[in-house]
């Protein structure tokens, strides 16, 4: 008997994947020759690009020579001529650096507020849960760039503009992360503050914070990581940073500069992608144990 | 008279009732065990008496107040005096066990500054004396996630107490512990009784621990009071009935 039930489940099991899997590849394939269709792949034209790539790669490369490599910034193939506008680059760097900082702090604190609003275990009610998570949307979904444009054009050139189209950005989609950390919280702390007589700041404070508070350090961190690379890019629409001096290189076709940028930027944020995750990974696993 | 007063109290979660018609007079100092199986609307009824869950109809009253008509400041007020235990200890586990016990002040004396952590150092002796009164003072500092669950629900006592509360409502306390951390957290259960004067109302699975701790049992089955009186008069036949020992 019992063979029977577990022969006729598993034919079940297996008749239900083959119809999936089978399903699924038919999709699959139809989406790939659509998909190639419609952006017009082109191999002769993909062939006869690629050499390209390599020649402007290696005209933006420095044309050092080992036997000056240390000299002076005047002595042609030195990295110091390849670097000569090095204070320059590091107070840029530093005001990107600065520009994703800020943004990710406001934008945090911002977020943190509104993510209460917007989980539906902690929002006063399901009105403003549905609005505030509307508004949230609607702030993750227009990317930083379109923001910076908008920004540029309204408040002019600079860092400023940067500023605040990363942290609209940043907000809602930190806003979303928090909220939905929040929902995946045990009520059931938070129901033995409410039972001993606490109000809704110290439920929050005491019961739901201690849970989700390192789940929301790692967001702020990678949010960071993303903002940093984010920031560079938005120079190129005029809202400051290093990334204005890359476009205005890359412009005037000054072919070293733009390697020396590049690799100062790629240096940057490795370095505060490890630290950061470092970072993460210490203060969830400490408080996980 | 009896300063807790139930009447008509009826729950409905959609279609199934949980509670109905309960009418209950529960006595001042005493240990009240309510026991059934589980669904008959033991948690329902001891949670309701502390409004985390909102009655469907009928009253509850204490002393002079309709509880149930109570709102914001009165309600946290109420809520404070009227402590509540849980089945599973609703511990804050990433926080320290002094501050778990803190959080049983909260209701009776908030301030603003309680928000960034801070607490005086008045209710701080009051946290680590009511903590060394269950033998804890040594585990205060200790995350509270570490300890055993014995120890998670006498810190729970602990923080009840900080409530300086009139009624403790224990909502299955030793449902998930060994038969010695049982008796351990049933013990102090008695000790604040007999030494504070505590009213207990106790959500209990075992019959055995029942009978031997509480000066009064009501048997609830499918949301309804089937048997009310002392522990003695408990018949094989009525416990039975209670448990649907008969089906099978």
């Amino acid at each position: 008997m019992n063979e029977i039930i577990l022969n006729s489940h598993n034919k079940s099991l297996i008749r239900k994947k083959r119809f999936w899997n089978i399903s699924l590849i038919t999709l699959l394939l139809i989406g790939v020759t659509l998909s190639s269709k419609i952006i017009d792949i082109n191999s002769s034209n993909l062939l006869n690009g690629i050499p390209r790539l390599g020649d402007y790669v290696s005209q933006i490369l420095p044309s050092l020579e080992t036997s000056n490599l240390f000299l002076s910034s005047n002595d042609q193939g030195s990295v110091a001529y390849w670097y000569f506008n090095l204070p320059k680059y590091l107070k840029l760097l530093f005001e990107t650096f600065n520009m994703a900082l800020l943004a990710t702090i406001i934008s945090s604190t911002l977020a943190l507020f509104f993510s209460f609003l917007a989980a539906k275990n902690t929002s006063p009610n399901s009105l403003i849960f549905f609005t505030i998570r509307r508004i949230l949307e609607f702030f993750r979904g227009v990317p930083e760039i379109i923001f910076a444009i908008l920004f540029v054009w309204v408040l002019g050139i600079g860092p400023l503009a940067g500023i605040i189209a990363m942290t609209l950005h940043t907000t809602g989609s930190l806003g979303k992360l928090f909220s939905e950390a929040h929902e995946n919280s045990n009520n059931k702390p938070i129901d033995a503050v409410k039972a001993s007589g606490g109000n809704w700041s110290s439920e929050m404070k005491f019961g739901l914070l201690p849970q989700v508070l390192p789940n929301l350090i790692s967001y702020v961190l990678l949010r960071f990581e993303i903002n940093i690379r984010a920031s560079t890019i938005l120079g190129f629409v005029g809202a400051g940073g290093i990334g204005q001096e890359l476009y205005l290189v890359i412009n005037f076709n000054y072919y070293e500069e733009v390697s020396a940028i590049i690799l100062l930027i790629i240096l940057t944020v490795v370095s505060i992608d490890l630290f950061s995750g470092y970072l993460r990974k210490n203060i969830t696993g400490v408080e996980n144990d | 008279m009896k300063p807790l007063r139930i009447k008509n109290l009826k729950k409905k979660f959609k279609d199934t009732v949980a509670i109905n018609e309960v009418n209950l007079e529960i006595e001042e100092g005493k240990i009240t065990g309510i026991i059934g199986r589980s669904g008959s609307g033991k948690s329902t009824l001891l949670r309701m008496i502390n409004r985390l869950i909102e009655p469907t109809e009928g009253t509850i009253e204490f002393n002079d107040t309709i509880i149930t008509d109570i709102k914001g400041k009165a309600l946290r007020k109420w809520r404070s005096e009227c402590a509540m235990i849980f089945q599973q200890f609703n511990l804050v586990d990433r926080l320290d066990v002094l501050t778990n016990v803190l959080i049983g002040s909260l209701g009776r004396n908030y301030s603003f500054l309680n928000l960034f952590g801070y607490f005086s150092k008045e209710e701080k002796i009051n946290a680590l004396r009511n903590l060394s009164r269950f033998e804890l003072t040594e585990k205060s500092l200790q995350r509270s996630g570490t300890l055993s669950g014995g120890q998670q629900q006498r810190v729970a006592i602990a923080r009840a107490l900080m409530q300086k509360p009139k009624i403790l409502l224990a909502d299955e306390p030793i449902s998930s512990l060994d038969p010695k951390n049982s008796k351990r957290v049933m013990d102090d259960m008695l000790k604040i009784n007999r030494e504070d004067g505590i009213t207990i109302i106790c959500n209990l699975h075992s019959l055995e621990i029942a009978k031997k701790y509480c000066d009064r049992l009501i048997g609830l089955s499918e949301g309804e009071v089937v048997f009310d009186g002392k522990p003695n008069e408990l018949t094989a036949d009525i416990s039975k009935k209670l448990y649907d020992l008969d089906d099978e």
